[in-house]
């Protein structure tokens, strides 16, 4: 497999580290020789200092024989611009990074016409998030899978749940709900793990569920299940824009604060149901005044990674709002989940995520396919999505004779319309919809869950 | 520092140099040569410390260059010591710091013997002998990346610390493929010489130990005479050979992936074989009056300059009564060295481009005071740091190169032996002129003068930095 990255920034390199670790041949053109440089030191991989949307450049780095382009620069024409050329140059299949809402609305015509494979918008699916997070409070992270049947939840267990010194085991028989355990994480440990592993105040779960069990497992430990009525938006974005449409649309009443007159006047027009605030929203007294205090939520979303922790701390001090905050600084993660802020939404770990989602899923055109893939526990583990189809060796055998992988869980089978959590005796058919939660990178096939 | 990947690679390291024993350990069998168990013992000794090094659990696998430049550093030190083991084990060379001279002129492909009988040793040492510098050639770390499972671009840093030239680029973009098409290219150019010797009925051992010899461009004889009594048409084939080691390995891989142009546009290459060009025509016409017809003169000055350009050493004739003005072509030729990304010695044409074109720009700034001007090689601006690291690295190879003579010159051998044998031993070259000639060798230094030789030609191989990393107190410390 033969990758083309176009542009060294986070979402670039991001993407360079993830993908070393699979079966690839990465080439990363960028006009920055030291950023390319800087890159080449710590990610096996060929480095083309130029302009990516240049044909010498791109023959350099071998066009011709590339199976995916993917252009993430800071600018949406040179991203089209790249994958027009790469189409014509060469065969492959084209990923471009487009942020301006213009083109946005046009990625219909950008992708049949134009050819290119797939668009991706970093901060629409970052709001993306943020809505579902929104949309169910108690939750840190929320990841789907099959189309939203099932969901992988993340949130912190309280001492008011009363599980504490349980293990998962006697939680499972006693609230008899079909959810699926599968990460503890602790103060200096994380697991995938087993029915004996004890669940302990404080420590961060993972839930494997239908949305209706999980509501339902929720009510029984005493968690609010319901979605926030009310939020504040420091910073009036992209990502605010496309959060705020979203929420308006669910009836969750919104209130953006932004420094910006124009941009003020500009989101009203386009946000009719959407109160604007002009003013600073690191300003004390106004956040007051717009009575955070009693809000039900507040998200972050200034373009400084500092101040967005920084409210967020102001924020978890005075009221009991759900927070997010987004910070677009990769390399600090374990440092601000340390913090307890609630959730944090990295847009350029998204990003990065759809494109992996994506080139996994290419990567194996026969045999099972990677649908979703999500990097949970900090990225020390994956959740992954695969479809079982006719040739895998797996198919009819029941999952305890199956010689799985360790550190490694079956969590969810998707069937017929209908989701459950998978036991010893089931058996894994052609068509089934299976979700693998597990800490050994670079699945590509449903065939590498076992153990070889 | 990262000590338990340094060790894990030091481990691999031991083992690799057990295995590479197993060539010298079969051909004792064929042989039935006793002292062939020198060898076995030195394998296990390896396989005990390595086996160990290399079962440890690594808790850190970060990799900077730091720790790069150390590895590749300390695994020379490791592979000369242990190599020399069996000549010490069997008795053939006794003294350590003899054996050791012999294993550091083999692994870095100088071919500088202190032996004044080459044929009393066994056919098994012979063969451990010229395979040093077919393993030493393209690199032991090179070799290792090849092999080992290791992820992630860290590894970067070890090709970069061994690989020789100013800069190290990729030809694919794994490190791993990478080393793996050098180490083909050079295994199949080391197939294709014997093949070509054996068509020249050349015996089986000869053709081996010669074409390793070439190979790594190092220069170890198996006969007194180097390479002089054998036949014209073994002595052409080896004078192609040792050439075409010297070229960049970069314009292999291009020529294979039949990009010819690109390939044929290669400055350095271009001016390395302009300057092979030249100084045989020199040679040949100044020494025409000492071979029967100017063909001969001119095969035999192909030959010398081949060797000597390329920094194998072999030697068809004794140079050292040539005329004074071909000698010092030769002598200039040492210091020249082979192309950036081969497997031979010396400063390195490309570095000597980088230089003369810094030179030029100089003078442009002293008519154009204002003027900008990038130094250009293959149509590509060189960056500063490049430029810069050329300078850096052309003065401490002068400092090396003083220091080691001023020491040296306390044995009181006249100047020229002093002066060539440095040189010869910096670029790895092998023989000089004067006592340490063609026809001589380097036993009638002393052990003190050895041991700065032995520093030398390890500093010329890895060319100096990373091995004046392990004298740097920073190296060493935590913070």
């Amino acid at each position: 497999m033969r990758i083309i990255i176009v542009g060294c920034g986070k979402v670039g390199r991001t993407l360079a580290e993830q993908l070393q670790e699979e079966d690839t041949d990465i080439t990363l053109i960028d006009i920055n020789a030291d950023r390319i440089n800087e890159i080449i030191d710590e990610v096996d991989a060929m480095g083309v200092v130029g302009n990516g949307a240049s044909i010498n450049t791109l023959m350099e780095a071998g066009i011709e024989t590339a199976d995916i382009l993917i252009a993430v620069t800071v600018s949406d024409e040179m991203n089209l611009l790249c994958c027009l050329i790469a189409q014509k140059t060469g065969h492959c299949h084209t990923i471009a990074r487009v942020r301006n809402p213009i083109y946005s609305k046009e990625i219909g015509f950008i992708k049949e016409r134009l050819g290119v494979t797939m668009i991706i918008n970093p901060e629409l699916a970052a709001a993306q998030e943020i809505s579902r997070l929104l949309r169910f409070p108690s939750a840190i992270k929320i990841d789907t899978f099959a189309r939203g049947k099932v969901e992988l939840l993340k949130f912190k267990v309280m001492p008011e749940f009363d599980l504490d010194g349980k293990s998962i085991q006697q939680i499972t028989e006693h609230f008899r709900c079909d959810i699926l355990f599968c990460a503890i994480e602790g103060k200096d440990f994380t697991t995938i793990p087993g029915g004996t592993n004890m669940i302990r105040n404080g420590d961060v779960v993972s839930i494997l569920a239908t949305p209706q069990n999980a509501a339902a497992f929720f009510k029984k430990i005493g968690l609010k299940t319901h979605q926030v009525k009310n939020t504040v938006i420091v910073g009036g974005g992209t990502i605010s824009y496309y959060l705020a449409k979203a929420l308006l649309a669910m009836k969750i009443k919104v209130k953006i604060i932004e420094k910006d007159k124009n941009r003020c006047e500009f989101l009203s027009e386009e946000l009719a149901g959407a109160t604007i605030i002009n003013g600073d929203g690191t300003d004390r007294s106004l956040l007051l005044e717009e009575g955070l205090e009693n809000a039900e939520s507040f998200v972050t979303l200034t373009n400084m990674d500092e101040e967005n922790i920084f409210l967020s701390l102001f924020a978890k001090t005075i009221s009991n709002a759900k927070l997010v905050a987004k910070v677009n600084r990769l390399a600090y993660d374990d440092i601000i989940d340390s913090l307890d802020i609630g959730s944090v939404i990295y847009p350029k770990y998204i990003t990065a995520d759809y494109i992996l989602q994506y080139v996994r899923a290419t990567q194996n055109s026969i045999g099972s396919n990677v649908e979703t893939l999500y990097h949970i526990l900090d990225g020390k583990a994956e959740a992954l999505e695969f479809k079982i189809c006719d040739n895998s060796s797996i198919i009819g055998k029941t999952l305890s004779e199956l010689n799985l992988k360790k550190n490694l869980l079956v969590g969810c089978l998707y069937r017929d319309g209908n989701v459950r959590i998978p036991r010893g005796h089931d058996t894994l058919e052609i068509g089934d919809r299976v979700v693998i939660v597990t800490t050994n990178k670079g699945l590509r096939d449903i065939n590498d869950i076992l153990e070889k | 520092m990262n000590y338990s990947m340094i060790f894990y690679i030091l481990g691999w390291i031991f083992n690799f140099e057990a295995a590479f024993m197993l060539l010298p350990g079969i051909t004792a069998i064929i042989y039935l040569e006793k002292n062939g168990l020198a060898f076995l013992i030195t394998m296990l000794i390896c396989l005990a410390i390595g086996i160990p090094l290399t079962r440890k659990k690594r808790t850190n696998k970060v990799f900077h260059a730091r720790e790069g430049a150390v590895t590749v550093a300390l695994s020379w030190l490791v592979l000369s010591i242990t190599g020399a083991l069996p000549f010490i084990i069997s008795g053939s060379i006794p003294h350590p710091v003899d054996a050791i001279f012999e294993t550091v002129s083999g692994f870095t492909t100088t071919g500088a013997s202190i032996l004044n009988d080459v044929e009393a040793l066994s056919h098994c040492m012979l063969i451990w002998r010229s395979f040093t510098h077919w393993i030493g050639g393209m690199g032991v770390l090179v070799f290792i990346l090849c092999l080992l499972p290791l992820t992630g671009g860290y590894h970067m840093n070890l090709m970069k610390a061994e690989s020789p030239g100013p800069s190290v680029s990729k030809l694919v973009p794994k490190v791993q493929s990478t080393a793996k098409i050098l180490y083909t290219i050079y295994i199949m150019l080391t197939v294709v010489e014997i093949v070509f010797l054996l068509i020249g009925k050349m015996p089986l051992f000869d053709t081996l130990c010669l074409s390793f010899g070439t190979a790594g461009t190092g220069g170890f004889g198996i006969r007194n005479d180097s390479i002089a009594s054998y036949s014209t048409y073994s002595q052409v084939v080896i004078t192609v050979f040792m050439i075409l080691f010297g070229i960049n390995f970069n314009v292999y891989y291009l020529l294979l992936t039949r990009k010819v142009m690109q390939a044929a546009k290669n400055e350095e290459v271009r001016y390395y074989l302009g300057i092979i060009g030249l100084a045989i025509v020199a040679i040949a016409i100044n020494t025409r009056g000492m071979f029967s017809s100017f063909g001969r003169a001119f095969q035999q000055a192909a030959f010398q300059v081949g060797s000597i350009i390329t920094t194998t050493g072999y030697a068809t004739t004794d140079f050292n009564v040539w005329p004074v003005f071909s000698k010092t072509i030769l002598v200039i030729l040492m210091f020249v060295g082979a192309c950036a990304g081969s497997t031979g010695g010396g400063i390195k044409v490309s570095r000597l481009l980088i230089l003369c074109k810094s030179a030029r720009k100089e003078l442009q700034l002293y008519l154009h005071p204002n003027a900008v001007k990038k130094i250009k090689m293959d149509d590509k601006a060189i960056p500063h740091e490049v430029v810069r690291a050329t300078n850096m690295f052309l003065f401490v190879y002068i400092m090396i190169f003083v220091t080691s003579l001023l020491i040296i010159s306390l044995d009181n051998l006249d100047m020229v032996s002093n002066f060539t044998a440095i040189t010869a031993t910096l670029n790895n070259i092998g023989p000089g002129l004067g006592a340490v000639g063609p026809t001589g060798n380097f036993e009638t230094y002393s052990y003190v003068s050895k041991i700065v030789m032995i520093f030398d030609m390890l500093a010329g191989r890895l060319e100096v930095f990373p091995l004046l990393l392990l004298f740097e107190r920073d190296t060493w410390r935590k913070f």
